[in-house]
């Protein structure tokens, strides 16, 4: 049994259908990657495993348990957590404010301060900065901060969108290097990326999502060499 | 943006291009309000009715008025903070809780408890008055704006005037239609001189426990991690839900912390004015409205001082302005000056004095 499961999923906007039965499954200690053009429907399919989104029909299902009714506190209690597209950090709140918050799932007094330094230790910069006002950081450090808040949860799975969106290079390389670390600690991870050539370098496997389908699944050295892919998604061709 | 250097004949044109005759009639309209009230004050001053004393009552009751507003603000500007909504219906949160209280209190005057033991009985007074105003405000939010919370603006605005209407007509249907007086408190009568000045302890009193109760609801938000998570849903619901946090939840505590404040000071205004009715959350729920928009709507300390603010202004203000164009009887044109300032703040300054625009999120 896979740890996370999506079933046949269905997704639309009011009258207007974005995913038409969705189906991936992620196992215990794997990237997967979700790739796809603008508008393919991944972020749908993130929100809807978050509960953001209720879907039509289908499943998503965590250690064979259905989350598709559950409201999205209660299925980051279980251990799913999205870093959203698009960072949405509290502008507001401080570095450490935003850290706690992600930590709110947590029991015990004394294991946030240790999962906070475990956050800094991932990202140095944020502990200089950690009583500076989110909205005040930079792109690149409101996305760590976006990735350390999820991971203050203790996530089963970690769902990431677009983390490199908007980057420098420089940075795109240092969210991918979190990322790879993060792998070889042990965290499952499903990311969202339009840059399918680093995804798909990072991930052990990947699914391809068109329209609101996945056409196309595979390890990731199958994706990396089929045509179709190599033309629509890694530039060549 | 890089530009190159404006010459000064394209800023002057570009600056032109920004003002039009409207701007332009309400500068002036906002300076001559500006300079009836500055030769106003100065002639009201060169008159010299008022004694130094007075000056100081009138700024020692405006600021246990404006404790009483700030409270009330609260609400207001939580709500706001949270669901981008103004609840109209505080006014009769407020009343809900200081009429029901009135009940206890004429219980425990009749049977001597308020002299005998006048602090237990000032507590259990509050905390009637408290819980029932937050519980109002629950159901409030539960009935009348959830089911909405996705509707038009518009619509959520009509639900909450009308849930202020039903709260009032409720409310006399219950207890009636008559003012009735609270009792009096003898241990708050009197008061402390300091030479020349007279201070009343029903003032000092108002006013210490207003800054009191707004310094543990300030640090509860600032410090707590529901504070925190409040503060969270109200700057991205989505997000706040992704990290764990039951936004319905936090929006409930969000109605039973303003409900709490506006209960606790609806106790205050009872001991003030030694009078409630079904009516009197209208005009104190508008005035804290106007603080609360003064203040910036959203805006935390802002509702506090905007509360203060506006206490001192109105209880200053008439007699300071007007008293030197010998008009008559000033003071009775308080609330006119107050709601007059709502409208000009309204105007001239929506996002209030410490309204902030939204911290640009950099991409
Ligand atoms: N809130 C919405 N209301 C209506 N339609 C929407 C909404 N959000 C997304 N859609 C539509 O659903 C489809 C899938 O969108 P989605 O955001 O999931 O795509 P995506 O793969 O994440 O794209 P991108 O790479 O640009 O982030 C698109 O056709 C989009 O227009
Ligand atoms: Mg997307």
């Amino acid at each position: 049994m896979a740890l996370l499961e999506v079933r046949n999923l269905h997704v639309s906007y009011g009258q207007i259908a974005a995913l038409h039965g969705v189906e991936l499954e992620v196992n215990e200690r794997e990237i997967v990657t979700l790739i796809g053009a603008n508008g393919a429907g991944k972020t749908t399919t993130l929100n809807a495993i978050s509960g953001l989104l209720r879907p039509d029909r289908g499943l998503v299902m965590l250690e064979g348990i259905d989350l598709s009714t559950l409201p999205p506190h209660q299925i980051v209690s279980r251990g799913v957590v999205q870093v959203p597209e698009g960072r949405h950090v509290f502008a507001r709140l401080t570095v450490l404010e935003n850290l706690e918050m992600g930590g709110f799932t947590v029991r015990g007094k004394a294991e946030i301060p240790r999962r906070i330094e475990q956050v800094f230790e991932l990202f140095p910069r944020l502990r200089e900065r950690r009583g500076q006002l989110a909205g005040t950081l930079s792109g690149g450090e409101q996305q760590m901060l976006a990735m350390g808040r999820g991971l203050m949860a203790g996530p089963k799975v970690l769902l990431l969108d677009e983390p490199s969106m908007g980057l420098a290079p420089v940075l795109v390389d240092t969210i991918f290097d979190t990322v790879r670390r993060l792998h070889s600690q042990g965290t499952t991870i499903l990311l969202v990326e339009q840059n399918a050539r680093m995804a798909l370098q990072v991930a052990d496997r990947g699914y391809v999502l068109q329209t609101g389908r996945v056409v196309l699944s595979g390890t990731a050295a199958e994706l990396q060499a089929h045509d179709a892919v190599r033309e629509a998604y890694l530039g060549v061709g | 943006m890089t530009g190159r250097p404006a010459t000064s004949l394209a800023a002057i044109r570009r600056w032109s291009a920004r003002i039009n005759v409207a701007d332009l009639l309400m500068w002036i309209v906002g300076g001559a309000i500006l300079i009836f009230i500055v030769a106003g004050s100065i002639a009201t001053l060169r008159l010299g009715i008022y004694s130094f004393r007075q000056w100081v009552d009138f700024i020692v009751f405006g600021l246990a008025q404006g404790g009483v507003y700030a409270l009330i603000a609260l609400g207001y500007t939580m709500v706001y903070g949270t669901l981008r909504m103004i609840n109209f219906a505080h006014g009769e949160v407020f009343m809900s809780g200081a009429y029901t209280a009135y009940f206890l209190a004429f219980t425990l005057a009749q049977n001597g408890w308020i002299e005998r033991y006048p602090v237990i009985s000032l507590a259990m007074i509050f905390a009637v008055s408290m819980g029932t105003s937050a519980l109002v405000a629950v159901l409030v939010e539960r009935i009348a704006y959830r089911p909405l919370r996705n509707a038009p603006r518009l619509v959520a605005l009509i639900t909450a005037i009308g849930a202020s209407f039903f709260l009032q007509y409720a409310f006399r249907g219950l207890y009636g239609s008559g003012f009735k007086a609270y009792p009096r408190m003898s241990f708050l009568e009197g008061s402390w001189s300091l030479g020349d000045f007279r201070i009343l302890h029903l003032q000092v009193v108002v006013i210490v426990a207003a800054a009191l109760m707004m310094a543990v609801l300030y640090l509860f938000i600032q410090k707590t991690k529901t504070g925190k998570a409040i503060r969270a849903v109200s700057e991205d619901k989505a997000a706040a839900a992704l990290m764990g946090i039951s936004v319905d939840r936090m929006i409930v505590i969000t109605f039973v912390i303003g409900g709490l404040a506006a209960g606790f000071a609806g106790v205050l205004f009872a001991l003030m004015f030694k009078q409630v009715h079904f009516f009197m959350g209208f005009i104190p729920g508008i005035k804290a409205f106007t603080a609360a928009v003064l203040g910036g709507i959203g805006n935390i300390p802002g509702a506090m001082i905007g509360g203060a603010f506006l206490g001192i202004f109105e209880s200053l203000g008439p007699i300071l302005f007007l008293d030197g164009f010998g008009i008559k009887a000033p003071y009775q044109l308080k609330d006119a000056i107050a709601f007059a300032m709502l409208v000009l703040v309204l105007i001239f300054r929506p996002t209030g004095v410490l309204g902030e625009r939204l911290v640009q999120k950099k991409a």
